[in-house]
């Protein structure tokens, strides 16, 4: 059995009191997709945050590629840079051009020279179909380009895994295909993923586990078809109801 | 447009007759406003306003770099930052609380009369690190209140790059914050421009020192009139153009969301 890629054990979080993470418990294999569903407010957001260590645990591990990222010896800086993380409402730097927004990690953290981190950039760029738009700034650009771009700025210094915040949430519903379609060519290639998402579709199709988040714990997981089609939770199969009837599913 | 233009003429011709025709206007016109005086005290009034516009280019920039880094400090996270963040704050609270001529007889006046082996002594010196003391606080409240304005999630996203603290507010949240609160910045200015003029009270001969030395000299008021109308020549543009960068910004910002 191959070592996982990520592991979290007993993942808690509270802010001001309010428990969000109970005790999440996960399992990512290398080149998994896994897509975490659940209501508004289950704590997704939190936990992919967490992940990135930009949210700190109250308690429990998570241990990428075999290392206990959560130990304080750990410098999280350096472990942001093995992990790619895409946000709900893109967060693109509005004062930089698309280049600039992409090759400041690079730059700045890895020390890679101006025209070589360019050249990066660029091919990325050209593959996502957005080379042209290279000097223009975030705000010309259309809410699908911005959230594309994003994903390329997560994806230039190469990480080993991707953590996807709803990043279709914020879009008009004609832009949501063309990023989702990005992520089907990352799944395509092997990239690791885990994806807070609130396309039940798109979550069967793409991802090899659903994690239903409820109450602050992964209250079920297992392969799409199990989870869609024949939930064992009472409270899964509630949440799955609500979608249905608006539709959604 | 012409209601407003026969309106203005009519108010201020009104106001500028009533002035004129006065009984007291004659003794006003030679304490105030005599040419003679005007054109004897200028040259001297003008090259110590010279000073004063050299001290206030040279103060400024201390104190817009100066107070970014003092904001910066301010704005680190962490517990390792906390002493950091204590010395800033007890700065802006100690530099803020003070009354600036206090500073500046504290500073201009005290300090070189410890006569302190390679301290310098020069009552120019002193007067513009007053100003500078004083002002580089005001100047860090006026960024970080920038600093705050930028939205949490850009800080995120830098740190989830790769950047660490002082890179992501440097590259990223700094020079939102900056756009944000130039015409708070410029405002700075105009207050700065006029208050360089308070280091005459240690001796420095700037424009203010001049026309005080002329009136005592001749107990004619005009040459503060020429003083006061260098002042005025520098602030009132600086203030109209503070004026016309704040409403460029606001037009700007509403055409963005819409």
């Amino acid at each position: 059995m191959t070592p996982p890629k990520l592991l979290l054990r007993g993942v808690a979080k509270s802010f001001e009191g309010k428990e969000v993470l109970r005790a999440v418990d996960l399992d990512v294999a290398p080149h998994q997709v896994v897509c975490l569903i659940g209501t508004s407010g289950s704590g997704k957001s939190t936990l992919l945050k967490c992940i990135n260590l930009l949210v700190p645990v109250d308690s429990g591990d998570i241990v990428l590629d075999g290392v206990t990222i959560t130990d304080p010896g750990v410098n999280p800086n350096t472990v942001r840079q093995t992990m790619g993380i895409v946000f709900q409402a893109f967060n693109l730097f509005p004062h930089m051009r698309v280049i600039d927004n992409i090759t400041l990690g690079p730059r700045k953290v890895h020390r890679v020279p101006r025209a070589e981190a360019e050249e990066q950039a660029r091919e990325l760029l050209d593959r996502f179909g957005l080379l042209d738009r290279a000097d223009e700034y975030p705000d010309r650009l259309s809410g699908g380009q911005q959230q594309r771009v994003a994903i390329v700025r997560a994806l230039v210094s190469k990480p080993g895994l991707m953590l996807l915040d709803e990043v279709t949430s914020a879009l008009d519903p004609e832009l949501v295909g063309e990023v989702l379609g990005v992520i089907r060519d990352l799944k395509a290639e092997g990239m690791t993923m885990v994806i807070a998402t609130h396309e039940m579709g798109f979550a069967r199709d793409v991802a090899d586990v659903v994690g239903f988040l409820d109450g602050g714990v992964v209250l079920e997981q297992g392969p799409p078809m199990a989870i869609f089609g024949n939930p064992q939770q009472a409270r899964t199969r509630q949440f799955l109801q609500r979608i249905v009837d608006a539709g959604r599913l | 447009m012409l209601i407003a233009v026969i309106s203005t003429v009519v108010v201020f011709g009104v106001i500028v007759v009533l002035v004129l025709s006065s009984e007291a206007w004659p003794a006003v016109q030679r304490q105030f406003f005599s040419w003679t005086h005007f054109q004897a005290a200028f040259p001297k009034v003008l090259g110590g306003f010279w000073l004063d516009i050299k001290m206030f280019l040279f103060a400024e920039v201390l104190i817009l770099g100066i107070g970014l880094a003092v904001a910066m400090a301010r704005s680190l996270r962490g517990p390792a930052f906390l002493p950091l963040r204590i010395i800033t704050i007890a700065y802006i609270d100690l530099a803020r609380g003070l009354p600036l001529l206090l500073l500046i007889l504290l500073m201009g006046f005290g300090i070189p009369a410890l006569q302190l082996p390679g301290v310098p002594n020069g009552a120019l010196f002193w007067g513009i690190a007053a100003l500078v003391f004083s002002y580089a606080a005001y100047t860090a409240e006026v960024y970080r209140a920038g600093i705050d304005s930028v939205h949490e999630s850009q800080r995120m996203s830098a740190r989830s790059i790769g950047l660490t603290q002082t890179q992501s507010l440097w590259h990223v949240v700094v020079p939102q914050a900056v756009r944000n609160v130039i015409p708070a910045l410029l405002n700075g200015f105009v207050s700065l421009q006029k208050d360089v003029a308070l280091v005459f009270v240690l001796g420095v001969r700037e424009g203010l020192r001049e026309a005080d030395i002329y009136n005592a000299r001749t107990f004619n008021y005009t040459s503060y009139i020429a003083a006061a109308v260098l002042f005025l020549l520098v602030s009132v543009p600086v203030a109209r153009f503070t004026d016309w960068y704040s409403d460029r910004d606001r037009r700007r910002k509403q055409a963005m969301s819409t």
